[in-house]
């Protein structure tokens, strides 16, 4: 505190999170073009950019970026059908939607200046709420009111299974907490600590060559954790598919 | 050193929300270490199960989160 008051140790690890209105005033309304927009749309057109131009060739013998395009697809294709089954591919375009959105997210806010939508909870509480209620509806139109043997663990004994329908009660309305905060605070959190480095490379003169190695390695984490929680995030959300096509554990 | 206690309070009780990682560290240890111990001892089926251990980090990551987010609540809501 007292450093910071003569300027010495300047750390504000939180201030590349603020939202800001692209063209002048302060005002943020419904409709107002901020930096999330701004960077929620480069990640659009880079998903219309890989997936939609980059296939439009169609060949036979896959040029470098249709064999990107092929890979995702395949990628997540596999993921579904081996986590939510034969008949959870129904719902691959949306979970390959929310994925590919989410990796390019998370790989645009690694580049530095560059706003990481997914570390507003906001954003991600859309798309977890979204998978949520989404999900919810699926299971009670597929099986009406068999929906709610999810709760009803068959293979318990008889006295445990009211207080593990309680358990599983509160576990299955923390999901949409959980899975909105992994993302966005394993987003936020890593690009916090890099600015704490960077503000630590900032006193040190010489010595700075430390806190740069350091955020070289939690750059490279940062890399792999960008991908794994957009990994993570398609998974979840083909566990919580296949919870509401097979209720019956 | 001034400043009102409540917020002395919330700031002590945000860092010791910290040590719940302590605890996500140890549970995503635990899943990782079994699943190499596992897979080294059948590796042919260890490529299936790769989906169902980041199922499991993730599951016990959450509740590291939730401290995160009880120290972010402490920080900037109360």
């Amino acid at each position: 505190m007292a450093e910071e008051a003569t300027g010495g140790l300047q750390i504000h690890p939180m201030d590349q999170f603020i939202v800001k209105p692209l063209f002048g005033g302060d005002a943020i309304h419904w409709y107002t073009p901020t930096n999330v927009t701004l960077w929620m749309a480069i990640s659009v057109l880079c998903v219309v950019l890989l997936l939609v131009i980059g296939t439009r060739g169609r060949a036979i013998v896959p040029s470098r970026m249709q064999s990107v395009a092929e890979l995702a697809y395949g990628f997540v294709y596999k993921m579904v059908e081996d986590v939510a089954g034969k008949d959870g591919l129904k719902y691959f375009p949306y979970i390959m939607t929310l994925f590919i959105f989410i990796v390019f997210a998370n790989f645009l806010g690694l580049i530095p200046t560059a706003f990481t939508t997914t570390s507003h909870i906001a954003v991600t509480a859309t798309m977890a709420l979204a998978v949520f209620f989404g999900v919810t509806i699926l299971g009670f139109v597929k099986h009406g009111a068999g929906f709610l043997r999810l709760f009803w663990i068959d293979q318990a004994p008889l006295v445990l299974r009211p207080i593990l329908a309680i358990i599983e009660i509160i576990s299955y309305f923390v999901r949409p907490v959980s899975h909105s905060i992994r993302l966005a605070g394993n987003m936020m959190a890593g690009h916090a600590v890099i600015k704490v480095f960077a503000g630590f490379a900032g006193v040190l003169g010489v010595g700075a060559v430390f806190p740069l190695a350091a955020i070289t390695a939690v750059y490279a984490l940062e890399t792999l954790v960008a991908f794994i929680q957009a990994y993570v995030f398609a998974i979840l959300t083909c566990v919580y598919l296949r919870d509401a096509l097979h209720p019956h554990h | 050193m001034e400043g009102d206690i409540v917020q002395m309070g919330a700031y002590i009780g945000a860092g010791l929300a910290c040590t719940g990682m302590g605890g996500a560290a140890v549970g995503v240890g635990h899943v990782v270490g079994n699943y190499i111990s596992g897979a080294l001892r059948n590796p042919s089926a260890a490529a299936s199960q790769t989906a169902t251990m980041f199922i499991g980090i993730a599951f016990a990551e959450a509740l590291g989160i939730f401290s995160f987010l009880v120290a972010l609540l402490l920080m900037f809501a109360v």
